[in-house]
């Protein structure tokens, strides 16, 4: 580890609606380092996605990248052409959406989609494309991948449509996949199956991976660093295991009350008060003020910063601040 | 898979043929005019001998129900018995004469409504609310709004009367009819490599394959836009995105395809229109086709001649609809299975 093969700056997206600028992502940065798993948690809403789509260059009218920098393999993506992201998409950066149903063709067989996917990117055509799907499949833990090829996705089960989506996602060799909440749609049986081959197929080829979930369980089982966002922004990035630990933000401590912990039927679970703000008219301070329990004054008038208050700890909170905080000192749950 | 899906459609089809003949010849019987008087009109003084013998000679004497039983039998052996308006000439032989032409001018109008129609509305829907469909749109409205023999007669006289450019009527100039092989016109002249031939036919067939096709470039047109824009949301076609597609492959395979799904039915829909259209835009274009052969026959009330043409009609129909639901199954692979 080290290296970072994907570094996204102040990134900023924006989409017009009749009811004003939403700022879906409103100044993300984090760094995803060659070899690990980094995941992208947060609510619905908050600009996960529409962040993986601004890495993807995907956003579509009325969205619109603002200003940013999506720095990848020494480039910015984002001043890239068309035609130059074309060969990103899918060749070096593959990316995993969270409905196997409907994000597969329902009218193109599975070899269609995965063949045209190694024709486009030159990595083989002909008999040999056909032969490498079948390998590839194999390799997603397919049964009967031969006779797999000819099938359409309606004919195959959730679990199998989503190995055959991270087939075609795996399938030129990138060294970035984006999973885009890969398990949300499945049974839990199947989301166990399908992490635990993301994880066999990251150390086989030596992938990076950005996850997007929702999921902490999933955060805690499977990722190295985890960014938590809240209304657009990135509030809090660590190493997993100290961030589920000893969150420093309010959210993300807010977040970890909510969860469930089987056998503890004493600890109560508590929701954060209040909603996710309106994305259209967003508080003037912090994001997360209007239902932080430890917010004063200057938290609803100022945007914090984010901060490096550690080694590889950073959190976007005034309670950090070098002027101290005038509640007690934070709180560890 | 297909030879049983085509028999079976088929066999439907005579329950249908049987419906759409007894109801054809029944309210046939019930209009008012009497065939032999059209017949005898013009012939100055006949005896009532006369028209008795000529009524057996129909076979107009006998029982309506037998009459129909006999119609059916004949039809079943392709014999639809002889027209009275044609000088006793077989109704078989009449119609092949006809059907050519209107089959060569549906399938033209058909040809320019899709040929316009599905890239119209793919651009519509790539850009909603954009300038191309807004323009689009008022066209899709005209086009829907505006009476056929209406439209064929402000085509007439803009394009035929006004500016001399096209023909306003007929198949062909006479002097350059190739010689008959198919019936059609257009292929008959490539046939024979007459160019002059092909020129002369294809521009008779503009102004009235113009005013059949309007409405129907109407439909699809908006129905390819509607729902290409639903597709263009799915996440199949993010994810054709996230391959590395390029956008025409995006737009033109993975889009296209399942947007072309419900737009057949609507196709099929809208040619069994065109078919039924074609009986006002041949007369107004005294186009020598099927309908207006249809409309004349009904004129002269010659029972057997309009019954052939309506069941030739219905028959187009229900193929049409097998063909629709043979191309669903080709785009769609959800609906092979039943």
């Amino acid at each position: 580890m080290g290296e970072a093969v994907l570094g996204v700056r102040d990134l900023h997206t924006h989409f017009s609606t009749y009811r004003g600028v939403l700022r879906a992502v409103d100044g993300v940065s984090f760094e995803l380092k060659r070899g690990e798993t980094l995941a992208l948690v947060g609510e619905s809403g908050c600009g996960k996605s529409v962040t993986a789509l601004s890495i993807m260059g995907l956003v579509r009218r009325p969205g619109r990248i603002v200003r940013g920098e999506v720095l990848f393999g020494g480039e910015d993506l984002l001043r890239k052409s068309q035609s130059e992201m074309r060969r990103v998409r899918g060749g070096r950066i593959g990316m995993v959406f969270q409905d196997p149903l409907s994000t597969l063709n329902p009218t193109f067989s599975v070899e269609t989609q995965i063949v045209e996917s190694l024709r486009i990117h030159g990595v083989a055509k002909g008999k040999e494309a056909r032969e490498r799907s079948i390998e590839l499949l194999e390799a997603m833990g397919i049964p009967a991948a031969r006779e797999r090829m000819g099938a359409y996705p309606h004919e195959l089960s959730g679990g199998m449509r989503q190995r055959v989506m991270i087939a075609i996602a795996v399938s030129c060799e990138p060294e970035l996949l984006i999973a885009d909440e890969p398990t949300t749609a499945l049974d839990v049986t199947l989301q166990a199956q399908i992490m635990d081959l993301l994880a066999e197929i990251k150390e086989e080829r030596g992938l990076s991976i950005a996850l997007i979930t929702h999921d902490l369980g999933i955060v805690s089982q499977f990722s190295d660093r985890a960014a938590v966002m809240y209304a657009g922004q990135v509030v809090e990035q660590g190493a997993v295991a100290e961030l589920l630990e000893e969150p420093l933000h309010p959210y993300t401590q807010g977040l970890l009350r909510c969860v469930p912990r089987l056998g503890r039927a004493d600890v109560a679970l508590t929701p954060i008060e209040g909603s996710v703000p309106d994305m259209a008219a967003l508080p003037p301070g912090c994001r997360f003020a209007p239902r932080c329990p430890k917010a004063w004054d200057r938290c609803r008038d100022e945007l914090p910063e984010m901060r490096e208050v550690k080694d590889d700890r950073f959190v976007r909170c005034h309670m950090y601040g070098e002027e101290e905080s005038p509640m007690d000192e934070p709180e560890v749950v | 898979m297909w030879g049983r899906f085509v028999t079976r459609r088929l066999i439907q089809l005579i329950p249908v043929l049987l419906g759409v003949s007894f109801i054809v010849f029944f309210t046939m019987h019930l209009t008012p005019g009497d065939p032999i008087e059209h017949m005898l009109g013009q012939a100055g003084h006949v005896t009532q001998e006369q028209i008795e013998e000529l009524r057996g000679h129909y076979g107009l004497d006998r029982p309506l129900v037998v009459q129909y039983g006999l119609f059916v039998g004949n039809a079943a052996r392709g014999d639809f018995g002889l027209s009275y308006s044609h000088h006793g000439r077989a109704v078989a032989s009449v119609v092949r004469e006809r059907l050519p032409a209107t089959l060569e001018l549906t399938l033209f109008a058909f040809v320019m409504a899709l040929v316009f129609a599905i890239p119209a509305g793919v651009i519509a829907s790539l850009r909603p609310q954009g300038v191309f469909d807004r323009g689009a749109t008022i066209g899709a409205l005209l086009g829907i709004s505006m009476p056929g023999f209406w439209l064929g007669i402000v085509l007439m006289i803009v394009f035929g009367l006004q500016r001399n450019w096209l023909p306003i009527s007929g198949r062909i100039d006479l002097a350059v009819v190739p010689p008959a092989r198919t019936g059609l016109y257009t292929l008959d002249a490539l046939l024979s490599g007459n160019g002059a031939a092909f020129w002369s036919a294809l521009k008779h067939m503009v102004l009235p394959g113009l005013a059949m096709a309007a409405p129907m470039a109407a439909m699809v047109m908006r129905m390819v836009r509607s729902s290409m824009i639903g597709v263009l949301a799915q996440d199949y076609v993010q994810f054709a995105r996230a391959k590395g597609l390029p956008e025409r492959t995006v737009v033109g395979k993975h889009a296209l395809r399942n947007a072309l799904i419900p737009t057949v039915n609507i196709v099929a829909l809208q040619t069994g229109l065109l078919l039924s259209g074609n009986m006002i835009i041949e007369t107004v274009f005294q186009y020598p086709g099927l309908g207006k052969l249809a409309v004349d026959a009904i004129g002269a009330a010659d029972y057997p001649l309009v019954q052939a043409v309506v069941l030739i009609y219905a028959v187009s129909y229900v193929l049409l609809n097998v063909g629709a639901d043979a191309l669903h199954a080709v785009l769609d692979p959800r609906v092979r299975v039943a």
